[in-house]
C-alpha cells in the first residue's frame, strides 16, 4: 500500500477508486488520510474543501445545487475545527500541569521523607498513599540515644495541593522543636499554635502524637481531633479504641491537649490511621469502623510491615482501585 | 475609513449583517471558500461578544496591503463595560466552557493578527486581521 499523502491530488485519487470500486482498501485509506490530517493539525473544514475540490475535477458538471450545499457544509465545520485546536492546546497546558504537579510530589516525597526505625523489641508496619498526586496525610518517627520512639501521624482536611502545602510547614516546625521537648502534649501545643497563625482558618489538622519509651515500655499519647486508633490485645484478640480527644490544631490559639499513658504488653499492638482507612467508600457508602475492624483482625498475626500493606491492597481492591482520600495506616508490634 | 465599511450592532440580527459585509469584503480581496469562512465566523464572535457584552457596538472593515501581498483588517469597537481581566478572556476554555462558542481565543486562531485594547468602564477596541495566501 502506498504511503498516504497529505494533498488535493492524492485525495481525487482516494475518491475516485472509492467512487469506482466502492472497496474497503479505498475507505480505510480514508481513514489513514483522516489520521494524518489530525496529526498535522489540518482543520475538518480543509478536509471538506479538498473534498468540493476534487469532486468538482471529478465531475464538472454536478448541480449547482450539490457544490452550495457542500459549501454550506463547510461553514458548519468552522466550529468543530476551532473546537478541536482548543481541545489540542487544552491537552497540551494538561500535560504540562501534570508533570509540573509531579515535580512537586517528587519533592514533597523529599521533603516529608521518614525513616522507619529499628527499635530493639519493636516491629514497625507503615504505609501512605496518596489519592491524587500529592499527599495531604503525613507520619513521622523520630527517634534519640536512648531509643525512645516518637510517632506523629497527621491528616490535613482537604486534599491535593493546599493540604500538601500545609502539611509540609507542619514538618519543619516539627523539626525546629528543641530536642528535650519531647511530651505529645506539648508538642501538640506547640504546633497549634503554628498552625493557628499560619495555616487559613478554613483548613484543619488533625494529629495524633505517640511517645514509646521502651525502659518502662509505656507509652504516651495525645491527640487532636485525630481519627481515633486502636490498642489490640494479642492475649483476648480484642482491639480497644484509643481515645484520646482534643481540639483540630488552629482552632483556637491556646488549646490544651490531655496526655495519656497506656503500659504495652508483649505482642500488642498499636493501630495508627487517617480517615483515609476508616472511611473508605464502597459505592455510596463509608465503611464502618466495626467493618475495618474485621479486615484488620484477618491480616492483624502477619509481621506488621506485611498486614499494612495487605490491607491496603484489601481495601484499593474493594474501593475499585480509586481511593477518594489518602491513606495512612502505621501498626506497631512490642515483640519482647 | 468610509461609513459604509462599518456595521452597527444593535440587536442579534446585525451579527448577520456584519458577517455579509465582511464576506463580501473577503470575497473581493480574493480570499478562499474555507478562510471566507472563517472571517465570517471571527466576525460572528467579535459582533455576537459586542451584542452580548457592550450592548451596542460596530464592525469596521479595512483593507489592508503590504509589498506582497493584500488583506482584511476588522475592527470591532464598543463603548461597554470593558474586559477586567484580559488574559482570562484569551485564556482556552475560558469561554467555551460554557458553550459561548469559540471566543476571543477562537477568532484569534482563525485570524492571523489579534490584538485588543480595554479600558475598564469605557470599552474594548479588537483589531484582527487576515492576509490573503
Amino acid at each position: 500500500m502506498e504511503t498516504i499523502k497529505l494533498d488535493l491530488e492524492h485525495y481525487r485519487k482516494l475518491l475516485k477508486e472509492y467512487l469506482l470500486t466502492k472497496n474497503e482498501t479505498a475507505l480505510y485509506q480514508a481513514e489513514q488520510f483522516s489520521k494524518l490530517s489530525m496529526q498535522h493539525n489540518i482543520s475538518p473544514e480543509e478536509i471538506v474543501n479538498v473534498h468540493i475540490k476534487a469532486l468538482q475535477e471529478l465531475y464538472p458538471d454536478l448541480p449547482e445545487q450539490v457544490n452550495d450545499s457542500l459549501n454550506f457544509l463547510l461553514e458548519a465545520m468552522i466550529s468543530y475545527g476551532l473546537a478541536y485546536q482548543e481541545f489540542q492546546s487544552l491537552r497540551e497546558k494538561q500535560s504540562e500541569l501534570k508533570s509540573e504537579i509531579s515535580v512537586a510530589a517528587k519533592m514533597q516525597e523529599t521533603l516529608l521523607s521518614t525513616v522507619k526505625p529499628t527499635i530493639k523489641g519493636l516491629e514497625i508496619g507503615a504505609i501512605s498513599v496518596a489519592a491524587n498526586q500529592m499527599s495531604g496525610d503525613y507520619y513521622h518517627f523520630v527517634t534519640d540515644e536512648d531509643d525512645t520512639l516518637g510517632i506523629a501521624i497527621a491528616d490535613v482536611i482537604g486534599k491535593g495541593i493546599p493540604a500538601a502545602l500545609a502539611m509540609s510547614m507542619i514538618k519543619y516546625s516539627m523539626d525546629s522543636f528543641p530536642e528535650n521537648q519531647r511530651q505529645p502534649s506539648a508538642i501538640l501545643e506547640n504546633l497549634n499554635r503554628v498552625v493557628e497563625r499560619n495555616v487559613d482558618p478554613a483548613m484543619f489538622v488533625t494529629m495524633f502524637y505517640g511517645l514509646y519509651d521502651p525502659s518502662t515500655e509505656v507509652f504516651s499519647y495525645a491527640s487532636a481531633g485525630h481519627e481515633p486508633g486502636f490498642y489490640y490485645h494479642a492475649d483476648t484478640q480484642t482491639f480497644e479504641e484509643i481515645d484520646a480527644k482534643g481540639l483540630v490544631l488552629g482552632a483556637t490559639d491556646n488549646a490544651v491537649y490531655q496526655q495519656f499513658d497506656k503500659k504495652i504488653n508483649k505482642n500488642d499492638r498499636i493501630i495508627l490511621l487517617t480517615d483515609g482507612v476508616t472511611e473508605c467508600r464502597v459505592g455510596d457508602r463509608f465503611i464502618d469502623r466495626d467493618e475495618f475492624l474485621e479486615v484488620i483482625q484477618t491480616y492483624i498475626h502477619l509481621p506488621p510491615q506485611e498486614a499494612v500493606e495487605q490491607v491496603y491492597k484489601y481495601f484499593e481492591r474493594l474501593q475499585e482501585f480509586q481511593f477518594r482520600d489518602d491513606f495512612t495506616l502505621i501498626i506497631i508490634q512490642k515483640m519482647v | 475609513m468610509d461609513f459604509k465599511s462599518c456595521v452597527h450592532i444593535r440587536q442579534e440580527w446585525d451579527i448577520v449583517g456584519a458577517r455579509q459585509l465582511g464576506r463580501d469584503k473577503a470575497k473581493e480581496l480574493g480570499f478562499g471558500t474555507v478562510d471566507q469562512a472563517r472571517i465570517a465566523t471571527a466576525i460572528s464572535e467579535l459582533a455576537r461578544n459586542i451584542y452580548l457584552y457592550a450592548g451596542t457596538g460596530k464592525i469596521c472593515f479595512e483593507t489592508i496591503e503590504d509589498l506582497e501581498h493584500k488583506g482584511l483588517e476588522i475592527i470591532a469597537k464598543d463603548e461597554g463595560p470593558g474586559i477586567r481581566d484580559i488574559s482570562q478572556v484569551m485564556e482556552d476554555g475560558y469561554s467555551t466552557s460554557g458553550g459561548l462558542g469559540a471566543g476571543l481565543p477562537g477568532v484569534k486562531r482563525l485570524m492571523d493578527h489579534f490584538d485588543i485594547i480595554s479600558t475598564h468602564g469605557e470599552g474594548t477596541e479588537i483589531r484582527t486581521s487576515k492576509w490573503v495566501r
